[in-house]
């Protein structure tokens, strides 16, 4: 039985230290859907997504209201709609359409799966997939894409590398009146995992039930509350205060994942505990890490901080649930964290010092707004190095880069709402063309030959 | 089933009262009440047996909110079970 001290601890943490759910995300598979041709398989599709996630928003909203306990999006990822597609590559913008529409007809804000996996190699229809994204992008509104472009097992794929880059310049250019928000919804993965609830980068991997729930919890302010009552704890007390918060927070996402899946006849895939910044005050992951005892989120020391905190975050997590997964940890979009963007304005955080934190934290180089002038090899190039970092240490990595069209360094993009706003940041000038230009693999490492 | 009512704010005339008469209406039935007053400040806890409410445990919830916002308190009903889930291991 819990405490009067419990109840009103929960009471606090919803309403002055934004707990709360962030997404329930319902999987769905597509493989019903393919038909001889793309007309008939985009029908298939929205009609099999609208039927399947009929009543989530409702059930959300339900338990919303039960537990007392706010769930902030409703979302749906499908199968990579590559897979559906490939006997038509070239008309696979069709099934975006449809899924886009399934999404407004649903009321949900984003909808994940217009994904690629070629982390070994480019199939033909892949190839002719990848090109179709940056347009898909521009003109559907609630779509999200992502390519899988390497793995520990299998290296990293060059050639998907280079396309990624030039998708990202070219989808942030086709969107230049929105400051370049196609580039927003790419995602560039490395160990891209298959049960993801978050967006951009959610998809339905193809080892996944028919349809699943999983649900993504957050609560970055209730974890900075906590440690600002042990303001000179040492850091074992730390990871201690941590852990036992991150419990907390899981359970409750286990509680309704659990209700939710079976309210919406899915199965319970895995909750996905993940310290997830919105630009609120107070709800930002720089401010634990500052809170920790950094002054500037990116000064000395925030690498240590950050590989202190997702662990900690990761062993709560994994305390509280029979089913961990996605990526659980703790992510830093630049642009959905207020104590990031401070950070970016005052110079304090680079993209060279977010790249050293990407190797300790469960994502990687995330909503970064880069100037539109820079070259799509050099995307390429800053896309393999995330590759490599994630694909070297065994960690999903990922990249979610802004070229900003026609903008430079001190301006700043704006996207509103939950993506929020985000200096330029200044980039390495120097070419890498020659190495993108190469193509070929890298060749998976040495300890992916574990068999 | 039962839920956990909890009401906050600054302590006033007739808050037990209010809150019981309104939860007796809609068919909940309070098992245990516990209150403290620090200061000015009150905070109450009721278990409720909520097996024989009239309405959705999600609409009773929100009109506890809105009764709350109207006798200028903190109200909020939510279900047990996610205080069992958050506080024990």
């Amino acid at each position: 039985m819990f405490s009067k001290n419990d109840v009103l601890e929960t009471i606090a943490m919803v309403e002055k230290e934004h707990l709360d759910i962030r997404t329930i995300t319902m999987g769905i598979s597509l493989l019903t859907c393919i038909r001889d041709t793309a007309e008939e398989t985009a029908a298939k599709v929205y009609d099999l997504v609208c039927k399947k996630a009929e009543n989530i928003v409702k059930t959300a909203s339900d338990l919303s209201g039960e537990y007392g306990i706010p769930i902030v999006n409703k979302r749906v990822s499908v199968t990579p709609v590559s897979l559906i597609t490939a006997a038509f590559p070239e008309k696979a913008p069709l099934v975006g359409k449809a899924l886009d529409n399934a999404a407004k007809t649903l009321g949900i804000d984003f909808l994940g799966g217009y994904s690629a996996l070629v982390h070994k190699s480019t199939a033909d229809y892949e190839r002719k997939f990848i090109r179709t994204i940056p347009e898909v992008l521009a003109t559907t509104e609630r779509l999200c894409a992502s390519v899988n472009v390497g793995s520990t097992k299998s290296g990293i794929n060059m050639e998907a590398v280079k396309m990624l880059g030039e998708a990202f310049k070219e989808a942030a250019y086709l969107t230049k009146e929105k400051d370049g928000i196609g580039a927003a919804k790419l995602v560039a993965f490395c160990n891209a995992v298959e049960d993801n609830p978050f967006m951009a980068g959610a998809f339905h991997g193809v080892g996944e039930a028919d349809t699943v729930v999983n649900v993504g919890v957050s609560g970055p302010g209730v974890v900075k509350h906590a440690l600002e009552q042990i303001p000179n704890a040492d850091l074992t007390d730390v990871a201690e205060m941590i852990k036992r918060t991150a419990f907390k927070i899981t359970r409750a996402g286990q509680l309704v994942a659990k209700e939710a899946a079976k309210r919406l006849n899915a199965q319970f895939g895995i909750v996905d505990l993940s310290l997830a910044p919105t630009p609120a005050m107070g709800d930002s992951v720089a401010q634990i890490l500052e809170e920790m005892g950094i002054e500037t989120v990116g000064g000395h020391g925030t690498t240590a901080a950050l590989a202190l905190l997702n662990d900690a975050v990761k062993k709560g997590g994994v305390m509280a649930s029979s089913r961990v997964g996605g990526l659980s940890g703790a992510f830093i979009p630049v642009s959905e964290d207020i104590g990031m963007i401070r950070a970016a304005e005052k110079g304090a955080i680079t993209l060279d010092k977010l790249e050293a934190m990407t190797c300790v934290c469960s994502v990687g180089l995330d909503m970064i707004a880069i100037p539109g002038d820079t070259p799509a090899t050099t995307i390429a190039a800053m896309i393999a190095d995330e590759a490599a970092i994630g694909m070297i240490n065994n960690k999903t990595t990922a990249v979610r880069i802004i070229p900003a069209p026609n903008k430079g360094v001190g301006e700043e993009v704006s996207f509103g709402g939950l993506l929020g706003r985000a200096p330029i940041m200044p980039v390495h000038n120097c070419d890498s063309s020659r190495i993108i230009n190469r193509g070929g693999n890298i060749p998976a490492p040495i300890h992916s030959f574990k068999n | 089933m039962r839920a956990v009512v909890t009401v906050t704010g600054k302590d006033k005339k007739g808050i037990i009262a209010k809150i019981s008469t309104f939860l007796s209406e809609k068919g909940a039935n309070i098992e245990d009440i516990s209150q403290t007053i620090l200061g000015e400040y009150f905070a109450m806890i009721m278990i409720v047996d909520i097996s024989s409410i009239t309405e959705e445990l999600s609409v009773l919830a929100k009109e506890c909110n809105e009764l709350g916002k109207k006798i200028g308190m903190s109200v909020y009903m939510q279900h047990e079970d996610i205080f069992n889930a958050m506080h024990n291991v």
